[in-house]
């Protein structure tokens, strides 16, 4: 064996234990994609309305309660859509003070004047910010909940338009529990009580002479029945502008009521405690409405000053007392979310199909190894150890670069087999046809090497071109097809034009070779 | 060991009748998808699918029955995979309008229904539901990509051989797109996201053979400059014949492997693939130089001329 020969072997060897190094073993380090391990993809909306929808109604309250501090008699303040609202019957005298009043205002909204009034429209640079704040913090909303669940090597991230969320539970089996712990708002809100309960809202309505004021909201309710009865829904009517919120949270924990039944309690942190306590104390002997996600899960009168201390009760079980802890903990969604694509792969499927893509990748191999040895005899031997070469540094890749074993991804491998078996054959091919034109073996395989280098590269890049706009196109299952495909094609160039030749050096220089058996 | 020795076939010689084949084919397709309409899986049509498996042997109608109650629109129920698994495809088609909980409004639906039927004990095998926006985005998103492959491929194409070979390959690899998506109609398969990306592989695919006969037909450009253009290409096809038939049928074989033993999930895929194998290859043969030839007529009838004058 020349030097040269003996380096070519030992560096295909050492490519061959890294390779090996990296995927083994394999079922720690191979990645399964959702469709083999079982699990739940889901794309997701963000109602991105919702929370421009807040913005204006807040701004709207705010100005109001401004406006009626510094003694500005105006009509209503009232929200027209998501981006504006309108301020009509501003004193023709108090004009100017009113105007001095909407510094404050000014800074995100355009202010244009209509008739009898003046019309404030959310400017459209503060929209987009907005869109985007509200998407990246639902983002990492569910981030905190699913890391909650527990979930191994989860995949959260924004795709296509720009207020959908990808979420990839890889191995989740109770679907809907995750998906409804993603997915609610967990919004929670102190209130306080001005009437009710109502038994309907048409009447809660009637105590304002069905027309609250815009301070007063009517909010549906949970009423316990007496011991051993249902319990039925009844109305309130609330203050609109919360004491405390969700935001204020130290911290929630599923725990018991005095009936021992599963309730959460939950504890503020400096500045919740203090808003709660000057709150508690200015309205003891009042009822105190704990809402969640616009329902009031239970309305207790308030017996003394609480600072930081809450507990919500209701028709909980544990479970359900579980997951609303594990909500209000990881914070409230800034917006709703709908749901616009959802996969779900059991795991029993995902084992049917591992055992379905290994049997047929062994199958396929199998076949084509029969047809190499017989057809290329000792020639087709080394294309098959170059093709096996080829498949374990396709897995050594996969792993170092952390790509998932998909369904497809098996179909790329035995995609891969073919590749390889097509570059082994075009070379082979040649070698034949330099044979027969009278060249002796060793001119031959370089001629018929050399030779087909650069249709091999060429059939490599245009393969490599629809592998790239397959992956741009792909969500996570394509892509695994597409990554297994790519790594594949460039493995191949490797092993089909060095490996290969390397096998056919050291054949010839074994024995002194009249005869090459091909 | 050879399958064909010295092959020497007068392949260019059928051209016209190869492509009037590909074109009744083609065009039989495309009047499928007119008249039927183009079949859609859910990935691009939006909807739920919902796939059952029960512990006891389960009829399809046994399932239709206790859906018949609650499910509007048209239900499509059908037996899935082996008969000895049990296994049962629900389909329905997107109805709502996505609001809130309703976008798996259907899903919820199927299973209470087969829960209330006391069909024994069952299990979900897999659950899909695609809403209109992500339908209509795949869509948009898979022709696109298909589109945007077959263009970059054309160009690099253009730019290593010259233009009417690019035209020549990408005649034959739309051809060989075109055949799979009329056999898919055929054979009652929906486009799916897997067979979109069968169809891209089979792209890149096609091209590959093709190649190897365009770097034929250069090299022998280069060494016989006194033969037609006509010639070259015959003589290039025959002497890759045996790489082109080789390559095809172990690729097949593999593929076959994977329609046979991969599974349910996979069939679609499989059988894209082996359609387009077979296409690719016989396209290979007959379309893709024949055309290159047709394209460059001109060109080569000149350079004909030209090597009469000169001998």
């Amino acid at each position: 064996m020349s030097k040269n020969l003996r380096w070519k072997v030992l560096f295909i060897l050492g490519v061959v234990a890294l390779s090996v190094f990296a995927f083994y073993p394999p079922d720690q380090k191979i990645r399964l994609g959702l469709d083999l391990k079982g699990g739940v993809h889901l794309v997701m909306r963000v109602q991105t309305d919702d929370a421009l929808r807040l913005e204006t109604q807040t701004t709207a309250d705010r100005l109001a309660e401004q406006l009626k501090t510094a003694n500005i008699l105006i009509g209503p303040v009232s929200a027209v859509n998501a981006t504006s609202f309108t301020v009509t019957g501003v004193p023709a005298e108090q004009d100017a003070a009113f105007r001095a009043a909407l510094t404050e205002v000014e800074v995100n909204y355009d202010r244009a004047s209509g008739a009898g009034g003046y019309t404030f429209a959310l400017k459209p640079n503060i929209v987009v910010q907005l869109r985007e704040d509200t998407v990246n913090q639902a983002l990492q909303t569910i981030e905190r909940r699913v890391n909650e669940l527990g979930v191994s090597e989860p995949i959260i991230a924004r795709q296509g338009a720009a207020d959908q969320i990808l979420v990839q539970l890889p191995g989740v089996t109770d679907v809907n529990r995750a998906k409804e712990i993603i997915r609610s708002t967990a919004q929670l809100e102190l209130k306080q009580v001005e009437q009710g309960p109502f038994p309907d809202e048409a009447s809660a309505r009637q105590a304002y002479a069905g027309n609250p004021p815009p301070d007063i909201q009517i909010l549906p309710g949970t009423i316990e029945g007496a011991p051993g009865q249902p319990a039925s829904t009844g109305y309130y009517a609330v203050r609109r502008v919360a004491a405390v919120t969700g935001r204020d949270l130290r911290n929630a924990r599923p725990t018991l009521d005095e009936n021992n039944r599963p309730a959460v309690s939950f504890s503020f942190n400096n500045e919740g405690a203090r808003k709660f306590g000057i709150f508690t104390q200015a309205n003891i002997g009042k009822q105190l409405a704990i809402v969640l996600d616009d329902r009031i899960q239970s309305a207790p009168v308030i017996q003394s000053r609480i600072d930081d201390e809450g507990r919500i009760t209701g028709t909980f079980t544990n479970q359900e007392a579980q997951d609303l802890s594990l909500k209000l903990r990881s914070g409230a969604l800034p917006a709703s979310l709908t749901y616009l694509e959802e996969r779900t792969v059991g795991p029993s499927l995902g084992a049917d199909s591992i055992r379905a893509g290994v049997t047929s990748a062994i199958g396929g191999l199998l076949v084509v190894t029969l047809f190499m040895l017989f057809y290329y005899k000792l020639a087709g031997f080394n294309a098959m150890v170059s093709i096996a070469i080829n498949l374990t540094v396709l897995l050594g890749l996969m792993a170092y670069v952390g790509a998932n074993m998909t369904l497809p991804g098996i179909a790329g491998f035995i995609l891969t087999i073919g590749m390889g078996v097509d570059s082994n054959v075009l070379i082979f091919e040649r070698i034949k046809e330099e044979l027969a034109a009278g060249k002796n073996p060793r001119q031959a395989v370089a001629a018929g090497f050399d030779r087909v280098l650069l249709t091999i590269l060429d059939t490599h890049v245009a393969s490599l071109i629809a592998a790239a706009f397959l992956f741009q196109f792909g969500t996570g299952i394509i892509r695994g097809f597409a990554m297994t495909l790519t790594i594949g094609l460039l493995s191949n160039v490797f092993t089909a034009y060095f490996v290969s030749r390397t096998l056919f050096e050291l054949t010839l220089s074994r024995r002194q070779a009249a005869k090459l058996s091909i | 060991m050879a399958i064909f020795d010295n092959a020497n076939y007068d392949f260019i010689k059928w051209r016209w009748h190869a492509i009037a084949l590909s074109a009744l084919v083609i065009v039989a397709g495309i009047g499928y998808g007119i008249t039927k309409g183009v079949p859609l899986g859910i990935d691009f049509s939006g909807g739920t699918i919902v796939v059952v498996k029960f512990e006891q042997p389960t009829s399809v109608d046994q399932v239709r029955a206790a859906l018949n109650a609650s499910m509007s629109g048209e239900t499509v129920i059908q037996s899935y995979g082996d008969d000895a698994n049990h296994e049962i495809l629900i389909r329905v088609p997107q109805l709502v309008e996505e609001q809130g909980a309703a976008l798996e409004q259907n899903a919820l639906a199927i299973v209470n229904s087969i829960t209330k039927a006391n069909l024994g004990v069952f299990e979900v095998r897999s659950q899909e539901i695609v809403g209109p926006v992500i339908g209509a985005e795949l869509q948009r998103k898979g022709i696109y990509a298909t589109l945007a492959s077959i263009i970059g491929i054309t160009i690099y194409i253009g730019i290593r051989f010259r233009f009417a070979f690019a035209i020549g390959a990408i005649a034959a690899t739309l051809h060989d797109v075109f055949i799979t998506i009329a056999f898919l109609f055929f054979f009652g398969y929906d486009l799916s996201l897997n067979i979109v990306a069968a169809l891209l592989t089979i792209t890149g695919y096609s091209v590959n053979d093709t190649i190897v006969i365009f770097d034929r037909v250069r090299e022998n450009l280069k060494n016989k400059r006194r033969d037609s253009l006509d010639t070259v290409v015959n003589l290039s096809v025959n002497q890759t014949l045996n790489r082109t038939v080789i390559t095809a049928g172990t690729t097949f074989l593999a593929v076959l492997s994977l329609y046979l033993f991969g599974g349910e999930v996979l069939e679609g895929f499989a059988f894209t693939m082996l359609v387009g194998i077979v296409s690719g290859t016989y396209s290979t043969i007959f379309i893709a130089a024949a055309l290159a030839t047709v394209l460059s007529g001109k060109q080569a009838k000149a350079r004909a001329a030209g090597t009469r004058k000169a001998s």
